[in-house]
């Protein structure tokens, strides 16, 4: 008796299916019974002990959890917006000018490049009060007097992550409007000039709702790699001095890896996942709302 | 007439002006970073610690032959986690351009139930942040032995660059007419030779930039790859970077040096797909 054939579809999707089970969903069903025990690396026999929600509670309850979490949103709220917003600006000045196209947008790549953990080092660097560029400009220029401690003072420390995770981020914006920007129809914009629009009414009313789909894309591509800020935080300040740049992704790891205290960082992961997979699904949903308005779909 | 024919003019003029200095700034932003580390790669330490600052770079090989010198002051086994990285990121690109390809030419081709889902799902594995995912991954790994292996490393990056993958040559193949294959099949191919003669060939420029873009997150990743490695036989090149720093000084020289190594085959890579790339990641999203 022959077994019963599985759709064609299923089985040449089976491969990404397993892989990402194997690899991603039984860790991450691990970690899930795991944030519900007090493991710890240390002692691996409280692996079987079930505390139930304690763990939760315990985050729930902890000040340093609620300021890494509000910081955390605060941080991607401002990146993503700045990211945006210099992104579309970006791409409307290449698009203005009329000649090397082509290496202007090879150089707006120029950060994507970069490792994460490479550009946090690098604005590590350049922001060190002693020897960076930043400060040494400064003094050279007499502007300041005193050496700036951007990455010790609580407001400059997130203004320097802050500007590294923009420098590495702002150029898929850029890029992904500029190409939305070349496909727009030229007729409309035609036929608002003759009818006497401004420049700003024909940006505001065509260009832009033209460039949403294009901008949700950024936006999805971007929301599935958010937490690389980790990376660059990570290097830049630790999540210190003092707490003052703690992120939810710090404060996991350092729970996690130097205090050995597996179950209660697991419990935070779970918070971090949950953020970033309702940041995806969000942005999924604008782009095919965006997709069908413009009779994209199907 | 005359003068507003003038104020037109002149006003354009300064728009003009306006948006070269703008270009200018951007340009200034993006472009010196980067290359404030490629200039201090070739400035002696003394100069780099300086102050007041020494404005005047002098040049000097000094930290790419301690880099490549091997053993002793900055002695950074280079050689390994070059051998390590691009052992990885490339058998891992090969893994999971197979597989995704053969995701995204599913999603571009057979309608199925609940398709959209399964789409969805496949790229919220991809949204899970990688130190989140470290943490039970370094238990799993630790337990079946996986920890500190080329292996572990390059199952991770497998699993974390098939979603995007497909979300890339779904974007491709949905571009090419479904007559094609058909054709082909009316002249007696298989479905499966009629991929790899008509299809695959049409869309091959994708598939390339889908790889490049793979390779790129593989040979970037560090959240991951500075848990799961350990020592020299495994550790990658972003991991490298940390051999530089001690409790309390960092040997920027050094370590601008090892960072121009990484960046050299990232920049020539990109520089080969960079309009593919963009095509990819527009027909994926807005026709998708």
């Amino acid at each position: 008796m022959r077994m019963r054939r599985l759709p064609e579809w299923l089985v040449l999707l089976l491969p990404a299916i397993i892989v990402t089970a194997a690899v991603v969903l039984i860790p991450l069903l691990f970690s899930l019974y795991s944030s519900f025990t007090p493991y710890k690396l240390t002692r691996p026999s409280t692996l079987w002990i079930w505390i139930g929600t304690l763990n939760y509670e315990k985050i729930l309850a902890d000040w340093n959890f609620w300021s890494a979490f509000g910081r955390t949103i605060l941080f991607l709220t401002v990146v993503l917006n700045l990211e945006l917003l210099l992104g579309l600006g970006i791409a409307l000045v290449i698009n203005r000018i009329t000649w090397g196209q082509r290496a202007l947008r090879t150089i707006i790549m120029f950060p994507m490049m970069f490792s994460p953990i490479l550009v946090g080092f690098q604005f590590k660097f350049i922001f060190n009060d002693n020897i960076g560029l930043v400060n040494n400009t400064l003094q050279s220029l007499g502007i300041s007097d005193a050496a700036l401690p951007w990455l010790v003072d609580a407001k400059l420390a997130m203004f320097s992550i802050m500007f590294a995770e923009i420098w590495m981020s702002t150029s898929i914006f850029a890029i992904l409007i500029l190409a939305g920007l070349y496909a727009i129809p030229r007729d409309p914009l035609e036929a608002a000039e003759v009818d006497g629009c401004t420049a700003w009414q024909k940006f505001r009313h065509i260009t832009l709702p033209f460039l949403m789909p294009f901008i949700f894309i950024a936006m999805t591509i971007r929301s599935l790699d958010v937490a690389r800020a980790y990376d660059i935080v990570q290097i830049m300040t630790g999540g210190g001095p003092a707490r003052r740049t703690e992120l939810l992704w710090t404060l996991m790891s350092r729970t996690g890896y130097v205090d050995a205290r597996m179950g209660l960082a697991n419990a935070m992961g779970y918070v971090s996942i949950i953020l970033s997979i309702i940041f995806t699904v969000y942005f999924f949903r604008k782009l095919s709302a965006a997709r069908n308005e413009l009779g994209m779909g199907g | 007439m005359q003068d507003r024919n003038q104020a037109h003019r002149i006003r354009k003029r300064i728009s003009t002006a306006l948006t070269l200095l703008a270009l200018f700034i951007i340009m200034l932003i993006i472009c010196v970073p980067g290359l404030w580390i490629v200039l201090n790669s070739f400035r002696p330490t003394v100069e780099i610690m300086a102050k007041p600052p020494v404005w005047t770079p002098s040049f000097t090989l000094e930290h790419y032959r301690a880099m490549f010198g091997g053993a002793g002051e900055g002695g950074v086994p280079v050689f390994a986690y070059f051998r390590n990285s691009l052992i990885i990121s490339v058998t891992s690109t090969l893994i999971a351009i197979l597989i995704g390809m053969a995701g995204g030419y599913t999603f571009a081709r057979y309608r199925f139930a609940g398709k959209s889902s399964w789409f969805v799902g496949l790229m919220i594995f991809r949204a899970v942040p990688g130190v989140a995912l470290s943490l039970p991954l370094f238990i799993v790994f630790a337990r079946i032995g996986l920890i500190d292996t080329h292996l572990g490393l390059i199952l991770v990056y497998v699993a974390m660059n098939v979603p995007f993958t497909i979300w890339l040559t779904d974007g491709f193949f949905r571009q090419i007419p479904k007559e094609l294959h058909e054709a082909a099949e009316i002249d007696g191919c298989t479905r499966w030779q009629a991929f790899w003669k008509v299809e695959f060939p049409v869309a091959r420029s994708g598939v390339a930039s889908a790889a490049i873009f793979a390779f790129l997150t593989s040979w970037n990743e560090f959240a991951l790859a500075s848990q799961l490695t350990r020592s020299v036989g495994s550790k990658t090149m972003p991991v490298g970077l940390l051999d530089f720093t001690a409790e309390f000084t960092i040997n920027w020289g050094g370590m601008c040096a090892l960072a121009v190594l990484m960046i050299i085959p990232a920049l020539i890579l990109t520089f080969l797909v960079q309009k593919h790339l963009i095509a990819g990641l527009t027909f994926g999203g807005v026709k998708g």
